[in-house]
């Protein structure tokens, strides 16, 4: 593989758990619930899949017990941002700040430990193109259901009746519940699949990409999963585009690392943040086009009958 | 069967009930994880809440860690009161920390040989001013493009973290350091001195409590106070009454980094008098919890810092009396916030049995 190749491929490996978690948080945020803690549900489910993976050797069982854990966390936060209407902000960061302490807790016995490296899966005949082939047709299976996922989400989305009530109830709760739909169950339901998503994400982390655990693995990935869905104007399709974005901008740093270019590797380890910071910068200077994209009752409480 | 019914006024007993109730349930929760971790529970909860305060070294250790908590939630308070929601005081306290470093690097070349503690405010004014530079970029971000500054802010704590690492593995690194990422040992110039001998606990610590007092008559006392309140709790009132909503983003920012970046001045003009990569161990975040469980409020901002450094310094004592990693303090802190939002609930609603 020549050097294109090996950064093609790697770009599409990191930006896999972006795509996974900031289609997870997607579906919250069209659902009107805002999850702050995606950074720490992707943690808890980053050692959760590790651990799993280290106990039993299964991926399948580690990205089970991934998604588990991350869809858990969010039946906690659910739990308490719908049914107890606490402050979406807070509770987030609480689910954060746990995700961190908690993790780190648990995955105390397994700093330093390893994985094999994970089996990539090749498609015949399109793997064997040369270049493109091993960058895009290599690689591991989830990578590929990142893709379909944000494809049936597209579809969910727009072309069912489960997305248009979906939207509904983040547009709109008040008519939504006035059509008879269960608004605050359906939200519950939105976040938990949402939180399941990060969990999916962090255990690809741990599992696939690194493979290792090291505390504060995530390293950020969940805000910048955050920040993904407003680049993205709540678009599943962009959604993927930004994730491969910030996954090549990862890579970027890593060759020009590897590639001896005379900068100090701290200010290109700063790049993916700065870039979040100026992506989000640009994207919001325009009120009017967030105003028109965001749903509109994204971060607010619903209660009916009060 | 019992449901939940508003009230028709936010109960003020349940207010300041709600933070005790979660530190009891924290510890019940507690003491069952040290059983199942095949610990003595009691001895476990002695660990967290008697030995840190056991004695008067380790009591001046536990107001010494509270300093820059407090110091951070104060800030943090305003700024939520303010409905500004700047998660990024950990990035703010770091750059603070390299304000104050970079202040006694250039001091100590230029005027070697002052007394002992004659420079520390210089490296207190810095980091001020360093950690007001840095949230003021999260600012003037929300304010000029609308960037959201949650997001922002929190980004900018991994920035912070690479430059000082940048700074400390780089250009400031100790020539006689072993080739640890290190600067040299700050002279004792620079020097916060303790208040007593023998203990760490310095006299920038005597701010904490003038400063709560100060941000008390800020909020309550204060015209201003009153703008920011209004603006974050009604924001379309406080257009009404033409409050300037971009000079409460600036003031809330501003207040909240100064403070963030004093106390990352005093970690390095205090206990630690040299810049490492490892300054910093959350405390940016752990005052997040501090300012929540302190119901926003200085008083309990206080009482809260010093329950939060106990917690601390307790996960300090776990690992080396019981074995058992550090990182549980964080467990326990993210389940205080936790129970804490939920017990707000009782706050504004209260418990009825369902009639039949």
């Amino acid at each position: 593989m020549n050097e294109v190749a090996l950064l093609l491929a790697a770009t599409i490996a990191s930006g896999t758990p972006l795509a996974l978690a900031g289609l997870g948080l997607l579906l919250n945020e069209r659902a009107g619930v805002l999850n702050l803690g995606a950074e720490g549900m992707m943690l808890v489910a980053a050692i959760a899949g590790f651990a799993t993976a280290f106990a039993t050797g299964s991926d399948m069982l580690a990205f089970a017990a991934g998604a588990a854990a991350g869809g858990g966390m969010a039946l906690v936060f659910g739990v308490l941002v719908i049914g107890l209407n606490t402050n979406q902000y807070a509770t987030g960061l609480a689910l954060s700040i746990f995700g961190g302490g908690f993790s780190a807790f648990v995955g105390a016995g397994y700093v330093g430990q390893r994985l094999s490296d994970r089996a990539q899966w090749a498609l015949p005949l399109l793997s064997d193109i040369p270049v493109l082939g091993p960058a895009l047709f290599r690689q591991h299976p989830l990578a590929w259901i990142a893709l379909l996922l944000c494809v049936a989400i597209a579809l969910m989305l727009y072309r069912t009746r489960a997305g248009l009530i979906l939207r509904a109830i983040g547009e709109s709760p008040e008519s939504a519940h006035a059509l008879g739909y269960p608004v605050r169950t359906l939200r519950l339901l939105a976040v938990v699949a949402g939180g399941a998503l990060c969990g999916l994400a962090g255990a690809f982390l741990s599992v696939v990409y690194a493979p290792m655990w090291v505390e504060g693995l995530v390293a950020g990935r969940g805000w910048i999963a955050l920040a993904l869905t407003a680049f993205a104007t709540w678009r599943p399709a962009r959604v993927l585009l930004g994730a491969y974005l910030f996954g090549g901008l990862t890579m970027v740093q890593f060759w020009m690392q590897t590639a001896g270019v005379p900068i100090a590797s701290y200010w290109l380890a700063m790049l993916p943040y700065v870039a979040t910071i100026v992506v989000l910068a640009v994207i919001s200077r325009n009120p009017t086009w967030i105003r028109l994209n965001m749903p509109a009752s994204l971060g607010k409480a619903y209660h009916p009958g009060h | 069967m019992l449901r939940l019914e508003p009230r028709p006024e936010p109960s003020i007993a349940m207010g300041l009930l709600s933070p005790l109730i979660a530190l009891l349930l924290t510890a019940i929760i507690a003491a069952g994880l040290f059983v199942a971790l095949g610990k003595d529970p009691l001895r476990g909860l002695e660990v967290f809440f008697v030995q840190p305060i056991n004695g008067l070294r380790p009591i001046s250790e536990v107001l010494l860690k509270a300093t820059p908590l407090v110091l951070c939630a104060l800030g943090l308070a305003v700024c939520y009161r303010a409905n500004v929601w700047n998660i990024g005081a950990e990035g703010q306290l770091l750059v603070g920390a390299i304000a104050a470093g970079g202040v006694a690097l250039w001091l100590s070349g230029a005027l070697p040989g002052m007394p002992r503690g004659s420079l520390a405010v210089a490296l207190l004014v810095a980091g001020v001013l360093g950690g007001m530079a840095w949230a003021a970029l999260t600012a003037w971000l929300r304010d000029r493009c609308n960037a959201n500054e949650i997001l922002v802010s929190l980004m900018l704590v991994y920035v912070a973290q690479q430059l000082l690492n940048y700074l400390v593995f780089g250009p400031w690194r100790d020539p006689q350091g072993f080739n640890f990422p290190q600067t040299p040992t700050f002279p004792s110039s620079t020097w916060l001195l303790p208040l007593w001998q023998g203990t760490r606990l310095h006299w920038g610590a005597l701010l904490a409590p003038l400063l709560a007092v100060a941000a008390w008559v800020l909020l309550f006392r204060s015209w201003k106070g009153y703008e920011l309140q209004v603006g974050g709790a009604a924001p379309m009132a406080a257009r009404y009454a033409g409050f300037s909503s971009r000079q409460a983003l600036w003031f809330a920012l501003l207040l909240s980094g100064g403070l963030a970046g004093l106390a990352g001045a005093m970690e390095v003009a205090g206990p630690v008098r040299q810049l490492t990569p490892y300054l910093s161990t959350g405390i940016g975040f752990t005052a997040i919890i501090v300012c929540f469980v302190g119901r926003l409020h200085p008083v309990g901002i206080v009482l809260a810092g010093i329950l939060l450094s106990m917690m601390v310094i307790g996960g300090e004592l776990a690992q080396s009396r019981l074995g058992l990693p550090n990182a549980l303090s964080g467990v326990f802190q993210g389940l205080l916030l936790f129970l804490l939002l939920a017990c707000d609930t009782l706050v504004g609603n209260r418990l009825r049995r369902r009639a039949a």
